[in-house]
Formats: structure tokens, sequence, C-alpha cells
């Protein structure tokens, strides 16, 4: 029965969305975690969604949401000048991460809504599947 | 005098299947309403209730699993929405809003075709218990 993958398409986009979730988590967590160099500095990470499209299937109704991948992202580490800093460097500079807080609490609010809608989503084809197993009782 | 459920359950068993169709097509739209690329979808109700009606279908046989199935399966019924607002920056054409309330609308479509059908068969089961 078709209802039964709109679970599995909800099902889905809530675990999508909570990578999402997870990642916005792990950003805002390291928001401050100073570096001493470049290359050791923690750089903010995002997800990447895509259709699951790629089933060879006939029937292409339902269409899943899968994470493609976590990307880091290639915006300017914040460098600052700060000798006296125990974090900082040979010439007294300390890496901030590319973390933008802001950014990250307005993905953090978009992820929670989208999973709160895809939960509604599965509660209604559940009603919708618990009519259809009754019908005629 | 015999029973044709055929004729007693009318246009109703089929509706439900394409109602159920339209709920998958929809809670995809929900599912991918951040995914960068995705173009919603919709089912054009006429169509797929003409063709669940007549039971016309075919397939390419697959001789392969690998193969990709070029089958007439619903294909012909899903259309792409319009967008009601230009490209938002990543070329999705979702919108929740629209989306949760088409999923609504036809949830409460399919509640209706359950109403009939039960009606149906509570006929039905009134003839048969001669009650």
């Amino acid at each position: 029965m078709s209802l039964f993958k709109v679970l599995d398409v909800s099902a889905s986009a809530m675990s999508a969305q909570s990578v999402r979730l997870n990642t916005t988590a792990s950003n805002m967590a390291n928001a401050d975690s100073i570096s001493s160099s470049a290359d050791t500095t923690y750089r903010s990470r995002q997800p990447v969604f895509a259709a699951a499209l790629d089933r060879a299937q006939e029937d292409q109704n339902a269409v899943g949401v899968k994470v493609a991948g976590i990307v880091e992202s290639d915006k300017p580490l914040l460098r600052e000048y700060q000798p006296g800093h125990p974090m900082a460097d040979a010439d007294g500079y300390i890496y901030r991460p590319n973390v933008n807080v802001m950014e990250e609490m307005a993905n953090m609010i978009s992820a929670s809504r989208s999973y709160q809608t895809n939960v509604q989503v599965a509660e209604t084809a559940k009603s919708m599947l618990t009519k259809t197993l009754t019908l005629g009782q | 005098m015999a029973i044709s459920f055929e004729k007693a359950f009318g246009v109703h068993q089929y509706t439900l299947r394409v109602r159920e169709q339209r709920a998958e097509v929809l809670s995809s739209n929900i599912a991918n309403a951040d995914t960068p690329n995705y173009k919603a979808r919709d089912l054009d109700f006429a169509a797929a209730l003409e063709r669940a009606q007549s039971r016309q279908s075919f397939a390419m046989s697959r001789s392969h699993e690998q193969h990709i199935g070029a089958g007439s399966q619903f294909a012909a019924e899903l259309g792409y929405r319009i967008p009601n607002q230009p490209d938002t920056g990543d070329g999705n054409t979702v919108d929740v809003q629209t989306e949760r309330s088409k999923f609504l609308e036809n949830a409460l479509e399919h509640e209706a075709s359950m109403r009939f059908l039960n009606g149906k068969i509570k006929g039905l089961m009134a003839a048969v218990k001669g009650e």
C-alpha cells in the first residue's frame, strides 16, 4: 500500500533534518574553539541534502531525502592578534572558527520546524492508514 | 440477483488509490522542502483517476536488475507545480505552506471516500443480513 511509503518518506526527511540539527549543534558548540594554526581550526560543517532518486524503480511517486554529504565551509577563518593568549602561535596570532552563530540559530529553527512538519505528515498518514484498515467495521 | 461490488462501490474504490498516491507525492514534496534543486510535483487527479479506472499500465520488460524501468506507471499524471515566487536561490520550488494545506485537503478527501465506502458496505451488510 502506498501510504506505507509516506511513512518511509517522512522518516527519511526526519533523519536528514536531525543530521542538520546535529551539525548545527556541533557548529555552535565549537563556535569558540580557538586554535593556534589554520589547519587545526574547526570549520563550520553543513549537510548537503539530495532527493533519493537513485533507485531504478518504476513507481517514482515517493521521493525521500538523503544526506549526500557534509561539507566544511570555505569561509576565511578569523585571525586575531593576541600575543598574551596561551594558544597563540609564534607570531602571536590565534585562529577562531568560521562559525556564524546567528546563521546557525536560524538553521536550528528551520531544521526543527521541518522536522515537526514531517512528524505531522507521518501522523496524518497514520490516521489515513488506520481508517483504511478499519474499513467496513 | 447478484450483488455487483463494482457497481456498489462506484468510483470510490478507485479514488482511494489515487488519493493514496497523491499523499505519497505531496509527502515527498514536504520531505524535500530543503533539498536543493528539488522541484515540487503533483498528481493530475482527473487523469490519474481515469487511468486507475481503466487499469491501463504498461511497462518495458527489464532483463537486468540494473535497468531503469520505463513504465507508464502514473508518470504521465505527474506534473511539476508552477512556483508562486521566483527562484529562492537553491532551485527548490517547494512552498511548505501550500504543500501542507494540499496534504491536509487530500487527507480529508481520502476520509470522505472512506465514509462513502463505509456507508455502501453498511448498506450491503444490511441487504445480506436482511434486517
